[in-house]
């Protein structure tokens, strides 16, 4: 952890060089591009940035993940932390520019890495990294290969090293903001193997993460019919409102979860039809989910692989 | 020999299967493949084999660690045996299949994995000793080195486990479809364990054989090209005996067995 802080502190130094004209600014993860992002304060004290509807690029630095903080009486704790060091960063001045108080924890709601590698900028702040007890497993099976990927795509100043939870929630967790219990789920595989929900207790606010995708066709890392299973568990919940991965910043949950539901569903059930009719893998890849294509944004660059997820799950049922 | 890619890797945000296109021209890819087909097949005369062989492969592989891959075979004489070589993956040569006298080989369907962007050939024997190829080009990276989503221990679970299913009943000497499936996570030998630094050991299978009583219906020899938990598509013609028995061996000589009852239409 200490290189890490290091390795943050020198970035910042860069940035410090940059403004007195040392290096190209534009080549490194200052808030750049992404100071056009503002959070919206979706419930008292909840502040949400949407991120964009696209994959990773050099100009949106990954910050493509729905991101922000809750202020309780004595500190902060961050959602996710963005898609990159850039990404964090912004996020973190904009939470000093928010509120003075400190930044106590951090959320790594799952592996993928448009969640986790803002977590570099908070090193500095010294808060618990909180994780599902998967998530470090993940961490080191997919952890490096996935910041070589994402440095090819945006540069590897931009991507910062990767940080492990420092606190691991194996079923259920809360912790406390002063005055706001925040409430810690460690779900089963579904949009992956380390799904991590919380609920703010005050507002009634469910925060899914990626297990609820809005507008954004769902990536499916984890399970299908896990995945299934745990938007039941989050129903049954009982909260109103949620903050999606990706999407809107606040939706209504129900609506929301149907229209999840109803993709994974027609996933399901497509797949397990072309099974039983030994209808092969290159042919559910050509007709399964097709009905679905204009109801979410990048169908085609993620439809063909969840299906293929799906296969490869169902087939052994 | 080295690489690997249990479950695919979905990186939301990247798609890790459109990986930079090589530097590679035509012209290397044309040399890489005349020194394979030179070691698999010497002096001998491979032709074209277009209009007999047909490759059913993706132009862009979604999941460059399960690429499907299609054959279709339309020869007048029996085929032999069958290549399917990936021409720039470690170890070239993801399957050779030799056919015994109970297979239908009209339609092979298997996945493999795909390491970079690379010509795909297939090049079948015919009973007389003919060589025919055709040739694909996929657009795939990352698939041999993808890590897995799971730890080893989970990725090895039901290893040797096996499945074999029939499109409908048998009627003796007429050709059925069947999809034999084998959980075994194929190893490779590239994936990299972050907090050990030490690669996962290559763990693959080596051979499939099936048979239709005492009727080869085909041997496989294969290798860290083909996809984990493989599933392979094949045709035979039952000799009526009704059981198919299905032999599979690995590269630490781990050896499973399955047979199975035939279905067959009773008449």
């Amino acid at each position: 952890m200490v290189a890490v802080k290091q390795w943050v502190e020198n970035m910042r130094l860069d940035r410090r060089k940059a403004l007195f004209g040392t290096f190209c600014l534009c080549c490194l993860p200052t808030i750049g591009r992404t100071a056009a992002f503002k959070v919206e304060e979706v419930a008292p004290g909840v502040f949400i940035r949407r991120g964009v509807d696209e994959d990773a690029t050099p100009q949106n630095r990954d910050a493509i993940a729905n991101i922000g903080f809750i202020v309780g009486r004595d500190s902060v704790l961050v959602t996710d932390s963005g898609g990159s060091l850039g990404d964090g960063l912004w996020l973190r001045e904009t939470i000093k520019a928010t509120t003075a108080k400190p930044i106590k924890y951090v959320v790594l709601s799952h592996i993928h890495p448009d969640h986790i590698f803002g977590a570099a900028a908070f090193v500095p702040d010294d808060p618990v990294f909180i994780g599902h007890a998967k998530l470090r497993a993940a961490l080191e099976t997919r952890g490096e290969f996935y910041r070589d990927k994402l440095s090819e795509i945006i540069g590897v100043d931009q991507v910062g090293p990767l940080v492990r939870p420092t606190l691991e929630i194996a079923d259920g967790g809360e912790v406390d903001l002063g005055g706001r219990i925040i409430g810690f789920k460690a779900h089963g595989p579904a949009h992956t193997m380390c799904d991590l929900s919380m609920l703010d207790r005050q507002s009634g606010l469910l925060l899914p993460a990626d297990l609820l995708f809005v507008s954004r066709i769902p990536a499916l890392d984890g399970s299908l019919l896990g995945w299934l299973k745990e938007l039941e568990t989050l129903k049954a919940m009982g909260a109103a409102k949620a903050v999606p991965g990706h999407g809107a910043v606040c939706v209504d949950f129900a609506r929301a979860a149907s229209d999840l539901t109803r993709y994974l569903t027609v996933l399901r059930d497509g797949v397990r039809t072309q099974i039983k009719q030994d209808g092969s893998l290159q042919q559910a890849i050509k007709t399964v989910g097709a009905a679905e294509r204009s109801n979410w944004l990048l169908f085609d660059d993620y439809n063909v692989r969840n299906v293929t997820q799906a296969y490869k799950e169902l087939e052994w049922e | 020999m080295k690489i690997l890619g249990k479950v695919s890797v979905v990186a939301l945000g990247i798609l890790v299967s459109s990986g930079p296109l090589r530097a590679d021209d035509q012209s290397e890819r044309e040399a890489r493949w005349k020194d394979i087909e030179t070691s698999l097949f010497g002096a001998r005369v491979v032709q074209n084999g277009d209009g007999v062989i047909a490759l059913d492969a993706p132009v862009r592989a979604d999941d460059a660690s399960l690429v499907p891959m299609g054959i279709t075979l339309s020869a007048k004489q029996p085929v032999k045996s069958l290549y399917l070589v990936i021409d720039d993956n470690p170890a070239p040569v993801a399957a050779h299949y030799t056919f015994g006298p109970a297979a239908d080989p009209r339609e092979i369907k298997m996945r493999v994995r795909v390491n970079t962007y690379t010509n795909v050939h297939v090049v079948a024997e015919l009973a007389d000793g003919t060589l025919l190829e055709t040739e694909k080009f996929v657009k795939a990276s990352g698939g041999c080195s993808a890590p897995m989503g799971m730890s080893d221990e989970e990725a090895m679970k039901g290893m040797g486990e096996m499945r074999v299913k029939f499109a409908g009943d048998a009627t003796p000497s007429k050709p059925v479809d069947a999809t034999l499936m084998v959980r075994h996570p194929n190893f490779n030998g590239m994936q990299m364990n972050q907090l050990t630094r030490m690669y996962t050991p290559a763990r693959y299978i080596q051979t499939i054989a099936v048979s239709d009583g005492p009727q080869k219906v085909f041997d496989l020899e294969t290798g860290i090209s083909l996809a984990s938990n493989p599933v392979i598509n094949f045709a035979f013609v039952p000799t009526g005996k009704g059981q198919l028995k299905v032999d599979v061996t690995d590269s630490e000589n781990s050896h499973w067995e399955k047979t199975v009852p035939v279905p067959t239409l009773s008449n």
